[in-house]
């Protein structure tokens, strides 16, 4: 069987980080509100309205364009979408056409293996969202609909890939870059629960070698980065089969069912709408001035690239924990901090702390590193973990908890000499293979030792007495 | 003394003064209303008690030794296509019928800050569309210089309730000659600003790019007057002009000596009224022979101004109207069975002929496939005809030119042949496109008795040098009086 490749493209709504909407005042914090508590005349739609542009919005979009290295037009316009929906009050969405905001940019993606892949961005435009429909009251099916327009209007950027993409792992690779860059460029939240993140997919198959694209499909309804990755494996293969059986594959709309873990058309390229867009006379022309675009940019944040560069550079971490550390930009900017305040052969210690602890979220810089510090002779790593969810809770200082709860590392040599003497002594067969020179039958005598201290003894010191006792005969 | 033979400006004196109380003027202008209203049919919505209600807070304020504003106790009516928070606002359609206004346009709240009396809420052709006001869903408003004619359109309630006497200022809105066409028709003088001057914000759109608020008086002052209360930026409409009114109103004092008249061939056709050419003419003369010097000139673009309106104003049109379709406010039929009937069925009949011809030209214009050969086409046709005024502009402080073709015609006479009813806006509509200054002034009756008005294009934000013209003109030849109107009004 010949060899097919895929080539995909991704269209990524963002939700901007804006306290009110693009075109009114109206609070963003509607998610899981009561229905229609954030709207008003504007992003109702009521007659006469008028929209005005929020300058957050605009910097936060400028400011995600140049996170993606997209090129800033002088000046772009909005459009109207023209479409009749029960969502979209005007009946229109301003976004943008013809005349985007940004375009040609790119984004590097790494790969599970590491390897870097670049996904080219064709561009970038504002628009804002529609509304919800609600078809149930809880688990009580409607016989109509209902409408609910918190989220009407809320500023949203639509980010077009090239189709640079060529497997599902790469569009995984790329959908996760791209949240993290926006995270940290303060763009959005992209929350993919509450949909601050949303994607499209455009896909078609060709022969591999081949130069000229396939007949594409639109997917949609891709609520999470797997959905993604799934529904461009099935496409992919529902796509080859066509071709391999001699037919043809459709441009058309169609809908991922993550249950039924497949894709079903939606409407045919005959049944697309024509959205006749046109410039919003309402409106004015959006100018990327020089001097905002280039206070915009000073005030960029550092990006997830730079710091993962910075994290094996400056601290000396593996590029894995660098990965780690970075993927979620609270726990990279709290490492940041939190070294601040710590010696540079912290930062391993630290690493470790944040990055074996279950669900770690960070706390503030200054108790962070006192745990830290406690590591080195207090109380052993181990401890430290355990004792994490209660001092994010407690909000008490480490040195407090350890105190509180007794916990301090025993270092006192006669106390753990008894210890290892004890030890010892109850595990006779580990103490012969170590004085017969098994070396790895330590473990289980430091095992024990903890165990007699309940976790409190010291585990460097108790390494080097278990030693000298075997050495002197014990 | 009959307060509604006073000005606005004479009313807020006067009552400022306490020479006269707010009540009494409303009082005054109800009885005219009431007289004549049942001929005139200018008003979907009368306001008497919260407009007697009004008047008597004025009266209070007054008494209470506070500063009343500048339209203290003027009556006013207001296009119903402006929003009056809580009252109905219909732009004389079945489909926005029971809709009441959610808030105050920019327009309204200005004049509330300034003590206005709202009397009511004027008839229009539907959406604004025509020039008759034959198009509106409820019935015509007359002419009161002869009530078997029309008032003009789409502002023709306004027109007619100020030409009758119901109140010294009426709010109208200007997309393709909405306020002039009317005022020329009834005898009074209309303003349509410098697109962006005046807030659009509460105007219920017909073509975002061209509307405009303005006002209707039966003196050039009062016109003056009104721009300078609602005139002015407003940050809720993103094409409002950063523009302070006085600027614009720059150049209203002084006379008309030196003042360089331009008369564009291209308003002057073959197949227009003699006597609107005649009275116009006359008009351009007496200016000229206060001082102003008059010189032909050429505006090559104008004849392709009323192709490309109709292209660009229904496109606008076809997407500003979409909003309404029967799901959250005004006509719905409720006997639908799915979404897309709700849509049908509401648009089927919420909206009359003309909206429905409109929106079904510009949605052909927006198409894919057609934009450019049409809409784009236009949007650079419009450039060109801004481009002449601007020309224009370089040797004139004004254009002198007809308002309309003809004076008033009869009620039915153009209804069956919309081309027809479209021309009657030709010497209008290239305005709108350029977006300056524009006005109509009386300037003389025909044989028959009926009024023929001049306008005064200037360039944007020239309103003060029009408005000096007009002056000019009404200083020389005094306005008919109310009571010198047809006897069907004056009986």
């Amino acid at each position: 069987m010949a060899e097919y490749e895929m080539v995909i493209g991704l269209e990524v709504h963002c939700q901007l980080a804006t306290k009110t909407k693009l075109f009114c005042g109206c609070a963003t914090d509607g998610f899981g509100a009561v229905a229609n508590t954030r709207v008003c005349p504007v992003c109702t739609g009521q007659p006469g309205v008028l929209p005005v542009l929020n300058k957050r919005a605009v910097e936060l979009a400028f400011q995600a364009a140049l996170a993606l290295d997209c090129k800033l037009a002088d000046v772009s316009i909005f459009a109207r979408k023209n479409y009749f929906y029960p969502d979209l009050p005007k009946a229109y969405q301003i976004s943008q056409y013809e005349q985007p905001f940004s375009q040609h940019g790119r984004l590097e993606c790494r790969l599970k293996d590491g390897a870097a892949k670049v996904v080219r961005i064709h561009r970038i435009h504002l628009e804002e969202d529609a509304g919800k429909l609600l078809h149930a009251i809880g688990s009580e099916e409607l016989d109509h609909s209902l409408v609910d327009f918190n989220r009407g209007g809320t500023p949203l950027i639509e980010i077009v890939s090239e189709p640079d993409i060529r497997v599902s792992d790469e569009a995984y690779a790329y959908l996760t870059a791209l949240r993290e860059v926006l995270i940290y460029s303060g763009a959005s939240r992209c929350d993919l629960e509450k949909g601050e993140m949303r994607c499209d997919a455009n896909i078609s198959v060709r022969l591999k070698g081949a130069e000229k694209f396939g007949t594409r499909a639109e997917i949609k309804n891709l609520n999470s980065f797997k959905n993604v990755k799934d529904a461009l494996e099935y496409e992919f293969r529902r796509q080859v089969e066509i071709v391999e059986s001699g037919g043809k594959v459709v441009q058309e709309t169609r809908l991922w069912n993550a249950e039924k873990m497949a894709t079903f058309s939606m409407r045919s390229k005959e049944e697309a709408h024509d959205y006749r867009y046109f410039p919003d006379p309402d409106l004015v022309p959006l100018e990327a001035k020089p001097a905002w675009v280039a206070a915009l940019k000073a005030g960029l944040p550092e990006l997830p690239a730079a710091r993962r560069a910075r994290l094996t550079s400056e601290f000396r971490l593996s590029s894995y924990d660098a990965e780690v550390l970075t993927s979620k930009k609270e726990v990279a900017d709290s490492f940041l901090e939190t070294m601040k305040l710590l010696a540079p052969e912290d930062a391993k210690a630290l690493a470790n702390l944040m990055l074996n602890t279950a669900d770690f979220s960070p706390i503030d810089a200054p108790r962070m590193a006192e745990l830290v510090t406690l590591t080195r002779r207090v109380i052993t790593v181990n401890k430290a973990k355990e004792l994490y969810p209660e001092l994010r809770a407690s909000g008490k200082s480490p040195k407090t908890l350890v105190e509180e709860k007794g916990l301090a590392q025993v270092s006192d040599e006669g106390q753990l000499r008894e210890w290892v003497k004890a030890a010892l002594a109850a595990n006779p067969q580990a103490a012969a293979d170590l004085r017969g020179g098994k070396e790895r039958a330590i473990g289980s005598i430091v095992g024990a030792v903890m165990k007699l201290s309940k976790g409190k003894a010291n585990p460097g010191l108790v390494n080097k007495l278990i030693k000298e006792a075997v050495n002197a005969g014990a | 003394m009959n307060t509604t033979e006073l000005s606005a400006a004479q009313i807020a004196a006067q009552v400022a003064a306490g020479a006269i109380t707010a009540e009494n003027v409303a009082g005054d202008h109800w009885a005219r209303i009431e007289k004549v209203e049942p001929r005139l049919k200018a008003f979907v919505t009368l306001l008497k008690e919260p407009s007697l209600a009004q008047a008597r807070a004025v009266d209070v304020k007054r008494a209470k030794g506070a500063r009343l504003g500048r339209l203290a106790g003027v009556p006013v009516a207001l296009k119903d296509n402006i929003l009056l928070k809580g009252v109905e606002t219909t732009c004389s359609s079945k489909i926005l019928k029971g809709f009441r206004a959610p808030y105050d346009a920019t327009v309204v709240e200005r004049l509330k800050a300034e003590d206005a009396v709202f009397v009511g809420k004027t008839n229009l052709d539907e959406f604004a569309m025509g020039s008759s006001t034959e198009n509106s869903a409820f019935f015509p408003t007359a002419n009161p210089w002869d009530t078997d004619r029309v008032p003009g359109g789409s502002s023709g309630g306004s027109a007619a309730a100020v030409a009758a006497g119901c109140c010294p200022l009426a709010l109208g809105s200007d997309t393709g000659g909405s306020i002039r066409q009317p005022a020329a028709f009834c005898g009074v003088v209309g303003l349509k600003p410098t697109y962006g001057l005046v807030s659009r914000y509460g105007l219920i759109a017909f073509a975002s790019s061209l509307d405009q608020i303005g006002p209707f008086t039966r003196t050039v002052e009062d016109a003056a007057l009104a721009l300078a209360v609602f005139a002015g930026h407003d940050p809720r409409d993103s094409t409002s002009a950063a523009e302070p009114p006085a600027r614009a109103l720059k150049g209203l004092a002084g006379d008309v000596k030196g003042l360089r008249i331009g008369l564009p061939r291209e308003y002057f056709i073959a197949g227009m009224d003699p006597e609107v050419e005649q009275s116009v003419r006359a008009a351009v003369e007496l200016l000229k022979s206060l001082g102003a010097t008059v010189r032909e000139l050429s505006l090559p673009h104008t004849k392709y101004a009323v192709a490309t309106y109709y292209l660009i104003a229904p496109s606008e049109a076809s997407s500003n109207l979409a909003r309404f379709d029967g799901i959250r406010y005004g006509f719905s039929q409720r006997q639908a069975q799915s979404l897309e009937e709700v849509y049908e069925a509401s648009r089927g009949e919420g909206f009359g002929p003309e909206v429905k011809r409109r929106i079904m030209l510009g949605t052909y214009a927006l198409s894919s496939g057609y934009y450019d050969a049409y809409y784009a086409k236009a949007q650079r046709v419009r450039t060109l005809i801004a481009r002449d005024f601007a020309q224009a502009f370089k040797e004139v402080d004004v254009v002198a030119a007809p308002t309309t073709p003809t004076p008033p015609f009869r009620f039915g006479e153009k209804t069956g042949d919309p081309l027809a009813m479209y021309l009657s806006d030709i010497f209008t509509i290239p305005s709108n496109m350029a977006g300056n200054a524009s006005l109509s002034v009386p300037c003389g009756l025909s044989r028959s008795g009926l009024p023929i008005g001049l306008q005064l294009i200037g360039p944007a934000f020239g309103e003060g040098t029009i408005l000096r013209a007009a002056r000019a003109l009404e200083a020389a030849k005094p306005f008919a009086k109310i009571d010198e109107m047809r006897p069907s009004l004056a009986a």
